[in-house]
């Protein structure tokens, strides 16, 4: 089974955000980058899959500039067999739906998993771009996946509860928690994982319909108010005249 | 310009949210003086609400393989009613469903897509809109510069006003592919009568400091008297305390309530990141160093197993 990963470089999840030349650049000093929470659960599922398989290839996909390397080795310490850099910026969904799309295109994978949505841009399209453009079935966000042959039963995500679906191989996925628990590399692997391949390739020009202005902070919360555990009737009176939210 | 916009329903209703991208898909299209389309499928109980929120035509899908939600079969569905309609932008409330249903219809339509929108454009020649990035942690203002156009939005980025139109409801059978439907659901598991965590005006949350799953008698009443949805924090639902689907936070569910209620939860900005665009938080935690109170607009702090009986029935009385 090939299988190809495609992982966003993102800052941690305790990172505080800021912007700086006018609110149109993100600060990355002083932080830390992390695989995508959702992205590390499909990279822990399809290791978990090839274990399973005993066979099989898993490629790590990347959109990003060299600086994202430190993210991608972590990914082949965790289990992945190569890994592809397109050397570029991402610009937004499209411009990464088309990465993938036009490397998917020159190879056979079956099945190319994702995150559900990355944590930074959290646009939430980019698997159902990929789906499109290859011409095959994409479905997210995904919960379970068990794969039997060329038949896959998944259990998905709807609100308030779960569906159980089937569908045939190739597809492409966005995951998210319970699929796997998030791997920690071990030695080996991260000794492995400095010799593993690792090819840059350039992207593929493109335009989309969309164009980035500026970023911005949302306006802080002005002070607490304190009530006294003793007075809980204060916190009603409040919440009716004050907040008028119920 | 016209506008379609998509009503998602939920035991038989159309949702909250989904009233709310059709004020938002209203208001853009009377700045034009454009037509409101709106399409469903079913015939949720509520169904008059549509023309009362400003959709002077429904387009109403009665074929009963859309109760399956297949997004694909949505997808085709909403690309050929805005056909129709001579429609340049869709609208849709942000959902499990509709994140799917976006990148396939964006693709089959033509059309440039922005999700997690929190604002109006700045004009229809300017289309300029907030987004929802970093989960809740920033924002940033991008422009739709495609001929068609899709956003979607989050929860409680408008008010919802009622603006009422002619309504007639048209019958609509979309002609699908035979890519719809390919993917077959074996079951489905669904809390039925339960009030929707994403769509919710009310959440009531707990976390690790309620100490086990015995104790959530606590969160569920108060939640209760409130007509509350319930939620919890990441550890809670890894315990197993409580289902996952209820996990509120950065890598759970993005809530934006009118009042989120935090009791026995710390704070953490991975939690936080979560319910950042509620309205009103209060936290009821004991240790007043609770990084909690930081993000709440009100604070108690005490034990929550006295606290809490103490507010659910302070409610029970006053409501
Ligand atoms: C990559 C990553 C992603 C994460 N994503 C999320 C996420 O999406 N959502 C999320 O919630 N967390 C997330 N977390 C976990 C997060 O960092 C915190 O660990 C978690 O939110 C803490 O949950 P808690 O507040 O319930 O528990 P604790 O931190 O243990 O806090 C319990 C609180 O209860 C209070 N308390 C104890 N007893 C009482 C009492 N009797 N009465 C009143 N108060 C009491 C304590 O003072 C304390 O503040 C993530 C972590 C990582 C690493
Ligand atoms: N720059 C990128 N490189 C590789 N994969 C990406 C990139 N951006 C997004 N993805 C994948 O697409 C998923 C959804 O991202 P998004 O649509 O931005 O929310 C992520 O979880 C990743 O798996």
């Amino acid at each position: 089974m090939n299988i190809l990963v495609c992982i966003t470089s993102v800052p941690d999840t305790t990172s505080k955000i800021s912007f700086s030349d006018n609110d149109t650049k993100f600060v990355s000093a002083g932080i830390t980058f992390i695989i995508g929470p959702y992205d590390d659960y499909a990279l822990a599922r399809a290791v978990e899959l090839k274990e399973a398989a005993g066979s099989g290839n898993i490629t790590v996909f990347h959109v990003g500039e060299a600086d994202s390397e430190p993210v991608i080795r972590k990914a082949l310490a965790i289990g992945a067999d190569d890994a592809v850099r397109v050397n570029s910026v991402a610009k937004d969904g499209y411009f990464v739906a088309d990465q993938i799309a036009a490397y998917a295109k020159t190879k056979s994978f079956d099945l190319i998993l994702m995150g559900k949505e990355s944590i930074d841009f959290n646009s939430g399209i980019v698997h159902g771009l990929v789906g499109e453009l290859l011409g095959i079935p994409s479905i997210s966000p995904v919960m379970k996946l068990n794969i039997n042959g060329n038949e896959a039963t998944m259990e998905k995500e709807i609100e308030g509860g779960k569906e159980t679906l089937q569908a045939s191989l190739p597809l492409v996925l966005g995951c998210q928690e319970p699929i796997a628990e998030w791997k920690i590399p071990s030695m080996r692997g991260i000794m492995s994982a400095r010799t593993k391949p690792l090819q840059v390739i350039e992207p593929t020009s493109f335009s989309s319909g969309l164009e980035f202005e500026k970023y911005e902070l949302p306006t802080p919360r002005t002070n607490c108010k304190m009530i006294s555990d003793s007075q809980v009737e204060e916190l009603v009176t409040l919440l009716k005249s004050e907040a008028k939210v119920i | 310009m016209s506008v379609l916009i998509f009503l998602e329903t939920t035991d038989n209703q159309i949702k909250k949210s989904s009233l709310e991208a059709l004020v938002y898909g209203r208001t853009i299209a009377s700045r034009s003086g454009g037509s409101v389309t709106a399409v469903v499928a079913g015939n949720p109980s509520n169904l008059s609400e549509a023309a009362s929120h400003g959709a002077s035509s429904v387009m109403q899908i009665s074929d009963s393989r859309f109760s399956q939600n297949d997004t694909q079969a949505f997808a085709e569905a909403l690309s050929e009613a805005a056909n129709q309609k001579s429609a340049s932008l869709i609208v849709m409330a942000k959902s499990v469903f509709s994140d799917s249903i976006v990148p396939k219809l964006s693709s089959i339509w033509k059309a440039g897509a922005a999700t997690n929108v929190v604002s109006l454009p700045e004009s229809d020649a300017n289309f300029s809109v907030k987004r929802s990035i970093f989960t809740g942690k920033a924002f940033e203002a991008m422009k739709l510069t495609s001929e068609r156009k899709i956003v979607s939005i989050k929860k409680n980025a408008v008010a919802v006003s009622l603006a009422p139109a002619a309504g007639e409801v048209v019958a609509f059978q979309p002609s699908v592919s035979s890519k719809a439907f390919s993917i077959r659901t074996v079951s489905t598991e669904k809390a039925t009568g339960e009030i929707l965590l994403s769509d919710a005006e009310i959440v009531v949350s707990g976390g690790r400091g309620l100490k086990g799953p015995e104790n959530w008698g606590l969160v569920t009443d108060l939640a209760k008297v409130l007509g509350a949805a319930t939620g919890c924090s990441k550890p809670v639902s890894d315990l197993h305390w409580r289902p996952h689907h209820e996990h509120v936070g950065q890598t759970g569910i993005k809530v934006s309530p009118n009042l989120y209620i935090a009791i026995g939860i710390s704070g953490a900005i991975q939690h936080v990141a979560g319910i950042s665009s509620s309205k009103v938080i209060v936290a009821i935690n004991k240790d007043p160093e609770a990084p909690i109170f930081k993000a709440a607009t009100y604070g108690i702090v005490g034990d929550a197993f006295d606290v809490v009986p103490k507010l659910t029935q302070a409610l029970r009385n006053s409501l």
